[in-house]
């Protein structure tokens, strides 16, 4: 089951953070179908937090189609995010290594690669909308 | 729905000063009240005026639809943790629980008993005896047990290390999800109810400087950076909660229900702790401008 922590200081709203996570899980393959969700009152009980949170969290999911609830039982995933383009994370992880080793003999500091990294990706995706 | 606390005008004065003036606010049900403001800005007096320990001197207060502290029925309707969480230090936890049993017609022995066992305390061990984490816990157990509508917590974390702190909320937030409780809770640290509130009411110098759920208030309120601006000239919508300046640039948080469009300004959203800090900095200069103890009477 995954478990969930919170960022206080990134600025994120919390409830979103919940989702992030579950997304993340989803996406790298740790949470699969058929998988329940901790309860509200289990999360709560963990964080500190707003049932509301956690509650609004679980809506949002469950909009998105990947988790339901069943009454009385608890929320189970119904579909996750790591389809097909999982095998391909090993060999994009690769290239990424390469072209960070690329970056760092070129003299970037890890702040310069994560700005041009940012900036790329928004005019790739700027343009790709256009 | 009934509102768990509804007051109109609500007033009270102690001699010639007023702890709090013309106090109106509706408070939804469900919800985790956070009840922010400096020390003396008259949240203990809030706090004792809704359930009945204090009389209004002026205005009408209701709490979940009664009149606070109007015959048992009312009473067993409120749970109450006074600041620093009094206990009886000469009592142990099982006398406590045997009091609470006596004294509350919808005690929850079971939930009572389960909390006890649950956070490893000997019921033997007299109250005087424990941590002030294990104080503050029995005495949530005693105010939970009650099985209240309503939970009224005066400062509850204030004393406590982080993690007792923690481990207080955690309870808390549980009784919330279980027994779905309204609270209200009030503090001087932001930080403390970050987490697990979602509705703030800021009180400073007597007076309520905001109130609402924290979600709308904090989606409706920006900082704005700019080139130096007066104020006084920007559009009618946006309200100034708080203006700074230097020679060159103008840093703004206001109140507006519209995005702004004027690319002068870079807009950022803000966290609940500038939103708070914003709003009781605006009740200090107000209280200097104009003491607001000195009211005028028709």
């Amino acid at each position: 089951m995954i478990e969930f922590h919170l960022d206080s200081r990134s600025g994120v709203a919390p409830y979103l953070q919940v989702v992030q996570q579950v997304r993340q899980a989803l996406r790298l393959g740790t949470l699969l179908e058929g998988d329940q969700l901790p309860t509200v009152k289990d999360v709560v009980a963990r964080l500190a937090i707003n049932p509301n949170t956690v509650l609004k969290a679980y809506k949002e999911l469950e909009h998105a189609g990947l988790v339901a609830a069943r009454p009385g039982i608890g929320t189970f995933v119904i579909r996750t995010l790591s389809d097909a383009s999982l095998s391909a994370h090993g060999p994009l992880r690769q290239d990424l290594k390469r072209w960070l080793a690329k970056a760092r003999k070129a003299g970037l500091d890890d702040e310069s690669i994560e700005a041009l990294f940012r900036d790329t990706f928004l005019s790739v995706s700027e343009e790709g909308v256009a | 729905m009934t509102a768990v606390v509804e007051t109109k005008g609500l007033g009270k004065r102690y001699g010639r000063r007023w702890a709090l003036s013309d106090c109106t606010l509706s408070i939804p049900p469900g919800r985790v009240v956070g009840l922010v403001g400096p020390n003396g800005a008259g949240k203990t007096t809030l706090l004792n005026l809704a359930i009945g320990l204090l009389a209004p001197t002026s205005g009408v207060i209701e709490v979940l639809g009664g009149h606070p502290a109007d015959g048992p029925s009312q009473l067993a309707r409120v749970g109450f943790v006074a600041q620093e969480t009094p206990t009886y230090s000469g009592l142990s936890v099982t006398d406590h629980l045997q009091m609470g049993a006596w004294l509350n017609p919808g005690w929850d022995n079971g939930l009572a008993i389960g909390r006890i066992q649950h956070l490893k305390l000997d019921p033997k061990q007299k109250a005087g005896k424990l941590s002030g984490g294990q104080r503050a816990q029995l005495a949530l157990t005693l105010a939970l047990a009650k099985r209240p509508e309503l939970l009224i917590l005066d400062e509850p974390v204030a004393g406590l290390d982080p993690l007792a702190r923690r481990e207080f909320l955690q309870v808390l937030m549980e009784a919330v999800a279980e027994h779905g409780v309204s609270v209200i809770l009030s503090s001087h640290l932001v930080a403390d109810l970050e987490r697990v509130c979602d509705y703030l009411v800021v009180l400073v110098a007597s007076r309520i400087q905001v109130a609402g759920e924290i979600e709308s208030l904090l989606a409706g309120h920006r900082r704005l950076t700019g080139p130096r601006r007066d104020p006084s000239r920007l559009p009618a919508n946006y309200r100034v909660i708080e203006a700074s300046h230097t020679d060159r640039q103008s840093s703004l948080i206001v109140a507006t229900d519209e995005r702004v469009h004027d690319p002068v300004w870079t807009v950022e959203q803000i966290g609940l702790e500038d939103l708070v800090l914003a709003y009781m900095s605006r009740g200090v200069e107000v209280e200097k401008r104009q003491p607001a103890h000195v009211e005028v009477r028709p």
